[in-house]
């Protein structure tokens, strides 16, 4: 019985030394921290992805806090309702901001774009980009090996297997930029999501001569400036033989579109064109039954 | 008798030289060629001629772009065509300047080249200078003819502070397939060890030592021979061992010296020049000719041969063979992987492999820490270690590792019996570890 009681009573007493201790430390050395940092990270993603130039959720929210102008500061993930809240927060005002999406600026799926080696090293474009050209022909290209796929936070991005080429979804994009540091080619470029989704792009990076790009790709910009010609807003420029659009100045008009004649330039996410109204077609000549 | 080698590490791959003995065949000039700007390491050079100039044979057509340049030289007479882009054996585009000729500058091109007249005299020789021997080599626009394309007279003009006191002629020759400096030795070896002399001129030194392996004994017995001639000047037989031609493997082996981390070699007091560069450098001095050719081993996997050809010359023209299913330019422990033959040829290229057992890579298995990597390394460093850190982007601690000194020898990918492309993943650490030291030695000095 006696041996019972001993060890409650010691092991009590060193539950209670250990907590008053604990309890010493914790008040001797408390960290004294905004209460407003934790409120401001609840709000962000979580996923630590980089996209506002910070080393992850915690110092973005730190910094929105110790910040005397949200100017400089915005989280592309969360957009610009979070962005508010944080405002709200923290007693600034946010700056209203457009979301992004990540666009790929090369369309040469494996049957436009002829294979001209066959590459069985080490699975990663950083190492494919300094071999040279890589698999096909075309110098400035998708290389196809995903490094933009690994370095996506959000699962956004994934290799089409039958065009060989990456695919963002739409949906989980949040535009952070992850994949724009990842790729050795710098054929992903953020861009303004647009109205309803509706973007329209250059989906192609090649920077050679006309007579060059159209052996190594079908579907390359050549750099005949048709567009820039057509462009009423002043939004594209042809420069080393590539054209680009700007995507401020763009009205969305899909004017180049129409009129790129390897069918460079992308549109999504656009109403289907009306229809134009059909030459009216010769009715079929009914076959008269001798009588 | 004790043969030199370097200390640490090291492999000997299947020798496989097949054109090991082939005469050097002079493959007729080219009625076009085609002259990239970057021929070698540093600088592009700068085009000095336009569309339709009249160039002769052995004009500058392109000056240095800089210190670390070289010009680059017409080996055809003919009319310039036009200054465009060409696509390097890699499939990069390139700017270089095509040259066209007609028959008669054929004709002309082809005489001067087989009767090539020497310029200065024995006596105008002897009084040559080592400023005067460096400018020659520097308006000659050669460069280290190994494969690294290091001009050459950078080489010889060491930074203040250092100073030469040995050179090394490195003809070694230790990569698989190749045997283009073997045949250059053994038909050559009087005007290479001419060659080296005016190079211990040029550098001030009274020592010279020409570094062979031993499986090259006619080019020992040759250039043993040629060498008593020069003062100063011996023929050290080595070990067989890859890399032994690398510069900091070679003069360990050769003087037991090691070039300390992050030092240039220069540092030991020697400077390594390949032994094709010194057959270069005497065709410069005494016939004043510039870089316009150069020794090229083709290697098909059944037969080998040695080619004298001219730069700018198209690679496709010097391959009969249709059945190979990869171009290695170089040898095949560190030559590039090429995806066409339609290229110009050009200073660097010392082999064009078809070797169809070099083709394909065998499949990757996961590491197991054996540790041959680690054990066959010339430099001492952990290739398994460095690669894993690579492969995660782990930059500070790749470079604590000393992943910058890492020589891309290739001998642990080599040595790996998983296979793993270990090599590649250090290449890629060691530039992007390079690139963080240059940017934060740029940012101290502001």
């Amino acid at each position: 019985m006696s041996i019972i009681v001993t060890s409650i009573i010691v092991l009590g007493a060193i539950g209670i030394l250990g907590a008053a201790v604990l309890y010493i430390v914790a008040r001797r050395f408390y960290v004294k921290e905004d209460p407003r940092i934790d409120r401001v990270e609840a709000l962000l993603p979580g996923a630590n992805c980089g996209g506002c130039g910070r080393s992850g959720c915690r110092d973005f929210a730190t910094a929105c806090v110790n910040a005397t102008s949200l100017d400089s500061l915005s989280c592309p993930a969360s957009g610009s309702a979070v962005m508010k809240q944080i405002g709200e927060i923290v007693g600034l005002a946010a700056v209203e901001t457009k979301p992004k999406i990540a666009v790929i600026k090369c369309n040469g799926s494996c049957d436009v774009r002829p294979q001209v080696a066959h590459y069985e090293g080490a699975p990663t474009c950083s190492i494919l980009a300094t071999l040279g050209a890589g698999q096909t022909g075309c110098p400035n290209g998708c290389l196809g090996c995903g490094d933009c796929v690994a370095a996506c936070p959000y699962d956004a991005i994934h290799m089409n297997d039958a065009t060989g080429l990456p695919e963002v979804d739409e949906d989980k994009c949040v535009g952070c930029g992850a994949c724009v540091k990842a790729c050795p080619r710098a054929i992903i470029e953020l861009r303004f999501k647009g109205p309803r989704g509706m973007r329209v792009w250059v989906a192609c990076a090649n920077k050679e001569k006309g007579a060059f790009a159209m052996k190594e790709c079908k579907v390359a910009c050549i750099g005949c400036s048709k567009c820039a010609k057509e462009c009423t807003h002043d939004a594209i420029t042809v420069a080393n033989n590539l054209a680009y659009i700007d995507y401020e100045k763009c009205k969305l008009c899909r004017k180049c579109v129409d009129v790129c004649p390897t069918h460079a330039i992308h549109a999504v996410n656009f109403p289907v064109k009306k229809a134009q109204p059909a030459p009216e077609q010769p009715k079929p000549q009914t076959e008269v039954s001798p009588a | 008798m004790k043969l030199h080698t370097f200390k640490i590490g090291g492999v000997h791959p299947a020798e496989n030289k097949l054109a090991a003995g082939e005469p050097i065949i002079n493959v007729p000039l080219p009625a076009e060629v085609v002259l990239p700007m970057a021929q070698h390491i540093g600088a592009p050079a700068k085009p000095i001629v336009n569309k339709g100039d009249k160039v002769k044979r052995g004009d500058c057509v392109a000056e240095a772009g800089g210190f670390v340049s070289a010009p680059i030289h017409t080996p055809i007479s003919g009319t310039v065509v036009k200054i465009d882009v060409c696509h390097n054996p890699q499939g990069l585009p390139v700017q270089a300047i095509y040259i066209k000729s007609d028959e008669a500058d054929r004709e002309a091109d082809r005489i001067a080249r087989e009767n090539p007249r020497p310029v200065r005299d024995r006596s105008e020789l002897a009084i040559l200078s080592s400023k005067a021997i460096i400018d020659i080599i520097k308006n000659a626009g050669i460069v280290g003819l190994g494969g690294a394309t290091f001009p050459t007279h950078v080489k010889l003009s060491p930074p203040p502070g250092s100073k030469a006191e040995l050179v090394i002629i490195n003809a070694v020759e230790c990569e698989p397939c190749l045997s283009c400096d073997d045949m250059l030795m053994r038909e050559r070896p009087r005007e290479i060890a001419k060659g080296v002399e005016f190079l211990m001129r040029a550098a001030g030194v009274n020592h010279g030592v020409i570094a062979i392996e031993n499986n090259k004994p006619e080019a020992i017995k040759a250039m043993t021979e040629a060498a008593s001639t020069v003062p100063g000047l011996e023929v050290m037989p080595m070990k067989v061992k890859y890399p032994q031609g690398g510069e900091k493997q070679l003069i360990e082996a050769v003087t037991g010296k090691e070039v300390p981390s992050g030092a240039l070699p220069i540092a030991t007091g020697a400077i390594v020049q390949n032994v094709a560069t010194a057959y270069a450098v005497y065709r410069a001095v005494v016939y004043g000719e510039p870089l316009m050719e150069r020794v090229l081993t083709v290697h098909d996997g059944k037969t080998g041969k040695n080619l004298r050809v001219a730069l700018g010359t198209n690679l496709a023209s010097l391959v009969d063979s249709t059945d190979y299913e990869k171009i290695i330019l170089g040898g095949p422990m560190m030559g590039r992987t090429a995806s066409t033959l339609d290229t110009p040829m050009i200073k660097g290229n010392s082999g064009i492999l078809l070797d169809n057992r070099y083709a394909h890579r065998r499949e990757v298995e996961p590491c197991i820490r054996c540790g041959f990597c680690a054990q066959a390394c010339p430099m001492g460093l952990e290739p398994f270690l460095l690669s894993t850190l690579s492969r995660l982007k782990d930059w500070e601690e790749a470079e604590a590792q000393k992943i910058a000194n890492c020589i891309e020898c290739g001998s642990c990918s080599y040595a790996c019996p998983a296979s793993r492309p270990v090599v590649d993943y250090i290449r890629l650490g060691k530039s992007t570890v390079m690139g963080i030291m240059r940017a934060r030695a740029a940012a101290a000095k502001k």
